[in-house]
């Protein structure tokens, strides 16, 4: 059973400027419906929005009293900053954990890639490669940069780009992508989470290399849990898939880039 | 201890065990919102939008969110009537809950043919949703002229065995003229209120944000317009009525119920809380025993207008 559930926020704190970290006590939310890094929860932001917004899982500890969630976010408008703003000790409607993530072999090694907000989900992945994932971070400039010591942390390399040049390599990270390609190290396949654009030019990049890759996608959602069909992909065969129940994380392969 | 209230109802002879039924396109075919609750505690569903054949909906955005209300340009995405039998029904029928397909056409043939392979399935009700485009009468929408409304209703009826409900555009200038053309073609109930036509615009872009530009709107904002239409058509034919739009707690469902409504749908307020139909049949429940009623049916009609 999925289920909707009323949870208290145990800790937040600016992770720079734009971002916000919140860890969420969320009953046996982890226990009774966790089947990877990459999935969402659908969180209420306020009475007055009648929409929920969805937030992916950044990390997550199962827990005999409380299940807790980590979840990373940027405010973007009215909901994102609703809920950067309330306290600590209050509580959040939540509706998880929803859609499919990314799917990963045990044992093998992956490249993950990400762009902006785009990062913190790619922080579940790397807990579930037994440190042993790549990880390519692109972000605008350096004041924008969040999660460094904890991906320095959980994987065997850690590559940056930044925009403006201000952190890392100078560019986007499609061209760390290909040299890491071009390199010795083999991966079972790639694990992407950005902008369009960006997800764009990493399917690109595993094309010419031969090497599968994996995307979360984002939409505007409704219901969240696959209703309503509001959060239509369109599909390279011509089809619709939906990002909350057949995603977020799609096959490259699967999309149409063009659409 | 308030007495306990009579929640069932009957709409146009179908015996819904409580007032509440999920909206058309909110509610998928009850699979998702099955993973939350038992859907046996619903009066009914109406179940999405179906077409002859498969469709796949209009290309995203689709959603976009408004003051109190949403807009959505889903379009009819749908599996296509027989997948629907084959697949979808014989899973609502684990669950003990009227079922009501709900049917678009391009023409009034297509509507013909699926009234007859539903009512030969076995649902229990038909709900025939005239907002969309008729193709051959050059896409004008059959719910925007009595003539065109009253077509389909007589082709409908026709090919049914089953009770046929017909489902009201608002988006037209007299919807009485509308209900009333419906009730002469051989309607036996009448569901109210579709979306009313939105449009929302991104003022940086200068795009709006629903691809198809434009969209309907739903939701809490619109619940004071399907009070009023739920009404006017309720004084004016013999109708039952399912009323909808907005409702997303007992308190509104009353105010349909009195405004002449024997049912009601829930819509969009299932995507802020996916129990929404539960607890607008508890709010109804309370309401009426508050009010000392013996059976929730006795608020039907029950309005006093000044
Ligand atoms: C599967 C998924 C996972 C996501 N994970 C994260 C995350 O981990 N961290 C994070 O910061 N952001 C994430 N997002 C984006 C986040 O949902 C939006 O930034 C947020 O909904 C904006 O809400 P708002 O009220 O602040 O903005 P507004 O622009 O005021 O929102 C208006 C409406 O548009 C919707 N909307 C606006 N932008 C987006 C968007 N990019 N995607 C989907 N809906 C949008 C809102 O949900 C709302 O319904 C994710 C989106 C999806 C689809
Ligand atoms: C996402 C969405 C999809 C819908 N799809 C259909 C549909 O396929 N057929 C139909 O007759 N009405 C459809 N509707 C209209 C609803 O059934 C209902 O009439 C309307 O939303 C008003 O009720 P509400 O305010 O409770 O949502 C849809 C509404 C929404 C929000
Ligand atoms: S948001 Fe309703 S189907 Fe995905």
């Amino acid at each position: 059973m999925k289920v909707e559930q009323t949870c208290k926020i145990l800790s937040k704190r600016q992770l720079n400027a734009y971002a916000v970290e919140m860890d969420l006590a969320v009953g046996d939310m982890v226990r009774a419906s966790l089947t990877g890094p990459g999935q969402f929860v659908h969180v209420k932001c306020g009475e007055g929005r009648l929409l929920r917004r969805p937030i992916s899982v950044c990390k997550w500890r199962a827990c005999e009293d409380s299940d807790t969630l980590t979840i990373v976010f940027e405010v973007r408008g009215e909901g994102t900053q609703w809920l950067a703003r309330r306290p600590v000790g209050h509580s959040v409607d939540v509706l998880g954990l929803l859609g499919r993530g990314f799917q990963i072999e045990a044992g093998e090694t992956y490249l993950l890639v990400g762009g902006g907000i785009g990062v913190p989900p790619l922080l579940g992945c790397a807990g579930s490669c037994d440190g042993a994932a790549t990880a390519i971070l692109g972000f605008r400039s350096k004041d924008r940069a969040l999660l460094l010591d904890e991906f320095s942390g959980s994987c065997a390399d850690v590559q940056v780009a930044t925009d403006d040049g201000t952190l890392g390599h100078r560019g986007y990270v499609d061209q760390l992508l290909r040299q890491e390609l071009a390199g010795e190290r083999r991966y079972r396949g790639i694990l992407a989470c950005g902008p369009k654009p960006m997800l764009k030019s990493v399917v690109k990049a595993a094309a010419e290399y031969g090497v599968p890759c994996q995307v979360s996608m984002e939409e505007r959602m409704a219901c969240g849990v696959g209703a309503c069909l509001g959060c239509a992909v369109q599909m390279a065969g011509g089809g619709m898939k939906h990002v909350c129940k057949d995603g977020p994380v799609f096959d490259a392969g699967e999309v149409d880039w063009n659409a | 201890m308030p007495k306990q209230v009579d929640l069932s109802v009957e709409l146009a002879g179908v015996k819904l065990k409580n007032p509440v039924v999920a909206a058309s396109g909110t509610f998928g075919f009850g699979r998702e919102y099955g993973q939350f609750y038992d859907l046996s505690q619903l009066g009914g569903i109406c179940c999405k939008g179906l077409t002859l054949h498969r469709r796949e909906g209009n290309p995203p955005p689709r959603i976009a969110e408004t003051p109190m209300g949403i807009l959505n340009s889903v379009g009819l995405q749908n599996p296509g009537v027989e997948d629907f039998i084959s697949q979808e029904l014989p899973e609502l029928r684990r669950h003990d809950l009227a079922v009501i397909a709900n049917i678009s056409g391009d023409t009034p043939e297509e509507y013909g043919i699926m009234c007859r392979l539903l009512s030969a399935a076995g649902v229990d009700m038909i709900e025939v949703n005239i907002s969309c485009p008729n193709v051959k009468a050059g896409g004008l929408a059959y719910g925007t002229r009595p003539e065109l409304a009253a077509e389909v209703t007589q082709v409908a009826k026709a090919h049914s065995t089953v009770p046929v409900m017909v489902k009201l555009s608002p988006n037209v200038t007299d919807i009485v003229q509308i209900a009333k053309a419906v009730e002469e073609a051989g309607a036996d109930a009448l569901s109210l209120i579709n979306t009313l036509r939105g449009m929302r615009i991104d003022v940086n872009t200068r795009r709006p944000i629903l691809k198809r530009n434009t969209g309907g709107l739903s939701g809490p904002a619109v619940l004071p317009v399907a009070v009023r239409m739920v009404w006017e058509v309720s004084c004016a034919v013999k109708l039952p009525i399912l009323g909808m739009g907005g409702v997303s707690k007992g308190e509104d469902a009353a105010q349909l119920m009195l405004a002449g409504a024997s049912a009601v749908a829930v819509g969009a307020a299932c995507f802020a809380d996916p129990y929404a139909p539960l607890k607008v049949r508890d709010g109804l429940a309370e309401i009426a025993a508050v009010q000392g009623l013996d059976r929730v049916s006795a608020l039907t009609g029950a309005v006093m207008p000044w």
